[in-house]
């Protein structure tokens, strides 16, 4: 039901991005989508990869602070309004929304990812609403 | 243990091995050192006016100043054939002081270094791993004849090649450990990334920490990674004294028992150059009374503390020093508020979202100090939010210790600079101070 997100702190410093996709490239994990915002200081590079356990460890072995955490992939129908009409369901059950991003998975489809307040709660009303959810599986 | 039956003389017995040494002391340096007879002759003192302990205050300070007009040897009350060694400081500003052992010397540093590392729980079982680093510096050599001579095994493994260190540790089952506190740290933190608990797979149960100032924070934090059953004690001394030895803490932890016999110490006010009354604190200042090579009298060691007469709870009836605070040379003064690193330190190591390695960059920006800490985030987070409270939970605690807002710099683990020997946590980069 969940899928698994990597999540990096990293310093808003030249070339941390990049030291942190080398540990990757040089374990082999490929990154399907990503979300990374302009703070000043630091940020979190919130990733989702084929092999989140594996980047997790590369990761810290090469000094990283690097966990994983649950999230909610949400396959959308293309057309306009969708998205406002599956969050309305979300936000009347009074489930906040932490972050968001978009997801690739290579269909004609879109997806999104989603972290709210109370992922079982989240998960379970999107289930109900027959919205089809991302499988880790199917970003391996 | 006990290791001398000097540290358990009375009050009386103390002062009168202490006048006779005095006397001794200050008519070899008369007699035999001529820049400090013309110290003397300028305070406008002579050996004889020295009767009791109380005229020890009629005499000149010496600073390391003298010591540094004085390179190399001009301090020295002894023929330099006499010397069998020579120790000398880093000298980071400017030329190093240089320091010079007789063969009594030696033997003296050597009793001192035992008590002081007997008093610490170190007996001849202990397999004793010396992380200092080996040379010039004189906490290593001096930490290495005082455990010989208890008898324990030494591993004079010196600094650095850390994971070589963890291996000695682990393979010659290592017991006691000398290091500094910031290097102590270190070490557990190289063997926890070779898969080894420092708590678990070694059997260090002995800290003789040294050379760097151990805070309450910093014990505790020894504890946390190296086990609670682990005896942490800090030793006082420095190489214009001796060396390690001066002074050192029992079990109990109250303070450390100053070698009396040796060493006189006393406190004065930083400014008025005032003896204070026992109990009062201010900045400590000792005299050698048993050394031949350079018997430095009425030393000014910058550091502050406070002296207790009372007997203490192991037996020993020696003076004892408090744990310092900090040495005034250490001392930042920023926006006008006196600060000392330990102060920061005391508020990282209480934080347990971040690790205890942090750095302090001092800058100034339109007249005004800016003071911004740099430290190491362990807490894994997903959450901004999680990151703002982190830092929001540093600068309240900073704030409330202080009274000064800090700039805090959250950093991966294992960025910032590790320390072998002293950690040099300070970056001030203000102009014209």
């Amino acid at each position: 039901m969940y899928i698994k997100q990597l999540s990096v702190f990293i310093e808003n410093r030249e070339g941390r991005l990049e030291e942190v996709l080398d540990v990757l490239k040089q374990s082999g994990v490929n990154i399907v989508s990503l979300s990374l915002a302009d703070t000043s200081e630091y940020g979190l590079l919130r990733l989702l990869v084929n092999n989140p356990e594996a980047g997790k460890k590369a990761l810290r072995e090469n000094g990283f602070s690097a966990m994983l955490t649950d999230v909610l992939g949400v396959k959308l129908c293309h057309r306009v309004g969708y998205l406002q009409e599956l969050l309305e369901v979300i936000c009347k059950n009074g489930i906040n929304i932490e972050y968001m991003y978009a997801l690739s998975t290579g269909t004609d489809d879109a997806s999104i990812v989603i972290k709210t307040s109370d992922l079982e709660k989240a998960a379970a009303i999107l289930k109900e609403t027959a919205v089809e959810l991302v499988t880790q599986e199917e970003i391996a | 243990m006990i290791w001398s039956k000097e540290e358990t003389m009375s009050r009386a017995e103390i002062e009168a091995i202490q006048l006779t040494r005095l006397k001794d002391t200050v008519k070899q340096v008369w007699d035999k050192v001529p820049a400090y007879r013309k110290k003397m002759e300028d305070a406008g003192v002579k050996p004889e006016d020295i009767q009791t302990l109380k005229d020890l205050a009629k005499m000149p300070f010496v600073t390391k100043q003298d010591l540094r007009d004085n390179y190399p040897f001009g301090l020295f009350a002894v023929d330099k054939e006499e010397l069998v060694r020579i120790h000398a400081s880093s000298g980071t500003t400017g030329k190093p002081t240089v320091v010079g052992y007789t063969k009594r010397d030696l033997e003296m540093w050597t009793e001192c270094v035992s008590r002081i590392a007997a008093m610490g729980g170190a007996t001849k079982k202990d397999v004793a791993q010396i992380c200092f680093g080996y040379g010039m510096f004189t906490g290593a050599l001096g930490l290495h004849f005082g455990l010989e001579n208890i008898g324990a095994t030494l591993v004079p493994s010196s600094t650095g090649n850390s994971e070589k260190q963890i291996m000695y540790m682990k393979d010659f089952g290592t017991t006691l450990l000398v290091a500094t506190p910031s290097y102590a740290l270190r070490l557990a933190e190289v063997a926890l990334s070779m898969g080894i608990d420092p708590k678990k797979d070694l059997n260090v149960k002995i800290g003789l920490v040294g050379s760097e100032l151990l805070t309450e924070a910093m014990r505790e934090e020894m504890h946390k990674l190296w086990g609670d059953d682990m005896l942490v004690t800090s030793n006082y001394g420095m190489s214009e004294l001796m060396g390690p030895g001066v002074s050192g803490e029992c079990e109990h932890m109250c303070g450390m028992h100053i070698n009396e016999d040796y060493f006189i110490p006393e406190i004065i006010d930083p400014k008025t150059g005032e003896v204070l009354p026992p109990g009062e604190k201010g900045e400590l200042v000792v005299t050698c009374i048993y050394k031949e090579g350079l018997p430095l009298i009425r030393y000014r060691t910058k550091d502050v503390t406070r002296l207790i007469y009372e007997p203490c709870k192991c037996g020993r009836t020696t003076c004892r020093m408090e744990n310092l605070d900090g040495r005034t040379d250490d001392m930042l003064k920023i926006r006008g508020v006196n600060v000392f690193p330990s102060q920061i330190e005391e508020v990282i190591l209480s934080v347990d979202e971040i690790g205890p390695h942090y750095e302090i960059i001092l800058t100034r920006k339109d007249h005004a100090d800016r003071m911004e800490i740099r430290v190491e985030l362990l807490k894994e987070t997903d959450s901004y939010k999680e990151l703002e409270e982190i830092e929001k939970k540093i600068k309240s605690k900073l704030r409330i210790v202080l009274g000064l807002d800090a700039k805090i710099s959250l950093e991966s683990p294992n960025t910032l600079q590790r320390f072998e020997g002293k950690a040099k946590r300070v970056k001030d980069l203000r102009e014209g101070i």
